[in-house]
């Protein structure tokens, strides 16, 4: 059980960012991901989520090769693999109240219509917003609480993994490790594999159970992971 | 020293449909030239309002009550940066930048002009002191930010008497100039020399080579370091860092912080307002703590991360990753429904009845972990 990147090599209009990186995510585990600005993280988690195609290598979830096709990718393999960006304000809808933002994911699929209000009272519950705040939008409410309704949203499928691309740098430090409480707890419930994307070497430490860095995109050579 | 900011007072609402938010209230601070001052928080408790009210960059449905008097700053401090500081009289003949031009066109309400107004007034280029007749201009050429009013503040504050360094550079960047005319812009609006774009490029940690680049094709990061760069170009007395470091790993927020320590050395003062506790344990003389509107503990930064004395100051510590990693436990009170009391009161391991009145002091608290004298 696990999210594997083969080989991938990755980048934008012919600048390659990732040049065969393999990353394994097992299920339970906290894998940390580290690395300078530019070295291709980020773009790793969009291979991983399957919102960037790779040039070579693949992604495999749970043993089976996966990947989309013209952007689209099947119900069964979206619910499973969730997102946890990092500026909330660029990934949520600014039309929707953070009870609709939670509710989204859940909407969004062909599934029984009911329980969904109560799965977002209880998604809120969770990472902690009060009622009075979930019927606001987006503008009305701060970096933090925005953040904690998109990790709501992020964990609305009960995914298998979550990638957390530097999800808590613009969290003051009460928020950051709320969020990684909650995630912590739902890894202990159901055996989410976790990836956490970040430059705090005292976070990764403190969170991850094993870090994994990118090495930097210009020294040719490599630009494998390497285990520390 | 003499202060350069004396905020007293302060409290800023805005008025909803159906409720009040209390964003910042009765803050007092003051700043000297040469101090760093860091306002730290949890998200929300109204850090971010404080920089905006002081600059007027309030939406409209915002009080605002108090006074922030900002004294003229003091061209004692030798070296270049005061020659740069006074400028020569001929400034004011030369012509408005592109830029102002372009903004004006898009009309003067609404968000994205609010947004974009913080770049244009940092290339306003008016001398200091005129149209400055206003109510609020106090003795000795001090002049009250909250009631100068907007010419005021748009001729002679922004960019050229306190610098801004915006949160979300992304935003507040003109998406059709290259970072190299941006720059330039601004450089010439305060007679200096555009040509030295690229040195304050190098300074803020930027590649001279990143400049051709429009704000789109730049990283979140690069794009901060240029809205950096564009703020220390006018070489203001008074820089407010709005989270200067969010989206930089590691190396460049220390760059980008160390150039906030040297502007200080230098004799500016800068507010930094941020999250980043290690940020501010880094760099700040002295640490002003914000929760739920209020500031609970203004103390020097050594004494304050040594040994804390409000319960809050204390909790937000310990969530630190390299401390207990563990949240505080309950919600911040809603700022539309702040308790007349102490506001930590309901989160606090040690509450007691006298709570219910509210603590004044640089330790808001009645039961301080450590005495701290008035």
């Amino acid at each position: 059980m696990s999210l594997v990147a083969e080989s991938v090599s990755a980048g934008y209009r012919g600048r390659r960012v990732l040049n065969g990186v393999s990353l394994t995510v097992a299920a339970g585990e906290t894998v940390g991901l580290r690395g300078p600005s530019g070295s291709g993280k980020s773009t790793l988690v969009r291979v991983l989520a399957l919102l960037h195609t790779p040039d070579a290598g693949h992604v495999s979830l749970d043993g089976v090769r996966i990947e989309g096709v013209r952007h689209r990718v099947p119900v069964s393999v979206r619910t499973r693999i969730a997102v946890l960006f990092q500026s909330p304000r660029a990934a949520s809808d600014p039309r929707l109240t953070l009870a609709d933002l939670i509710a989204e994911p859940l909407r969004a699929v062909r599934r029984p219509r009911e329980g969904i209000a109560a799965r977002v009272a209880e998604l809120a519950d969770r990472v902690g917003l009060t009622a009075d705040l979930l019927t606001r939008r987006p503008h009305a409410v701060s970096d933090g609480q925005l953040q904690r309704a998109c990790l709501a949203r992020a964990l609305a499928h009960r995914p298998a993994y979550l990638l957390c691309d530097e999800a808590t740098t613009m969290l003051d430090a009460s928020t950051q490790a709320l969020v990684a409480s909650v995630i912590t707890a739902e890894q202990r419930e159901t055996g989410l594999g976790v990836l956490v994307v970040s430059h705090d070497p005292a976070l990764l430490s403190r969170w991850a159970d094993r870090v994994v860095t990118v090495a930097p995109p210009r020294r040719s050579d490599i630009s494998a992971p390497q285990p520390t | 020293m003499k202060n350069l900011l004396v905020i007293e007072g302060l409290g800023v609402r805005f008025r909803l449909r159906d409720a009040t938010v209390h964003a910042v209230s009765d803050l007092d601070l003051t700043v000297r030239p040469g101090e760093l001052l860091a306002v730290v928080g949890e998200s929300g408790c109204g850090k971010s309002v404080l920089a905006h009210a002081l600059l007027g960059l309030l939406p409209a449905n915002a009080l605002v009550t108090g006074r922030a008097l900002l004294h003229p700053a003091r061209p004692a401090a030798p070296g270049p940066s005061t020659q740069r500081r006074t400028l020569p009289r001929w400034s004011s003949v030369l012509p408005r930048p592109a830029g102002d031009r372009a903004e004006s066109r898009r009309g003067s309400s609404g968000w994205s002009s609010r947004l974009s107004r913080r770049l244009r007034d940092s290339a306003e280029h008016q001398p200091e002191g005129t149209g400055a007749g206003g109510g609020g201009v106090g003795s000795g050429g001090a002049v009250d930010l909250l009631a100068c009013g907007e010419k005021v503040l748009a001729r002679s504050v922004r960019g050229r008497r306190i610098g801004l360094i915006p949160q979300s550079p992304a935003t507040a960047l003109t998406v059709v100039r290259t970072g190299r005319r941006l720059l330039a812009e601004t450089l010439t609006a305060h007679g200096r020399d555009p040509g030295l774009a690229a040195q304050v490029a190098i300074e803020a940690g930027l590649d001279p080579a990143d400049l051709e680049r429009y704000p789109f094709e730049l990283s979140g990061g690069m794009a901060q370091r240029l809205a950096t760069a564009l703020a220390l170009a006018t070489d203001p007395p008074l820089l407010i860092a709005d989270e200067p470091t969010s989206g930089l790993d590691r190396p460049l927020v220390d760059h980008t912080l160390d150039l906030l320590r040297r502007r200080c050395d230098a004799g500016a003062a800068v507010l930094l307002i941020t999250h980043d506790l290690a940020a501010a344990e880094r760099v700040a003389d002295t640490v002003a703590v914000m929760y739920a509107s209020r500031i609970v503990e203004h103390r020097p930064a050594a004494d304050l991360f040594r040994s804390p004395a409000h319960p809050y100051t204390q909790a937000l510590l310990n969530a630190l990753p390299d401390r207990d990693f563990t949240p505080l436990p309950g919600h911040p009170p809603m700022l539309t429904a702040l308790p007349p009391g102490c506001a930590f009161a309901a989160r606090c391991p040690r509450v007691s009845e006298t709570c219910a009145t509210r603590p004044s002091g640089p330790v808001a608290c009645h039961h301080p972990l450590v005495e701290v004298p008035a």
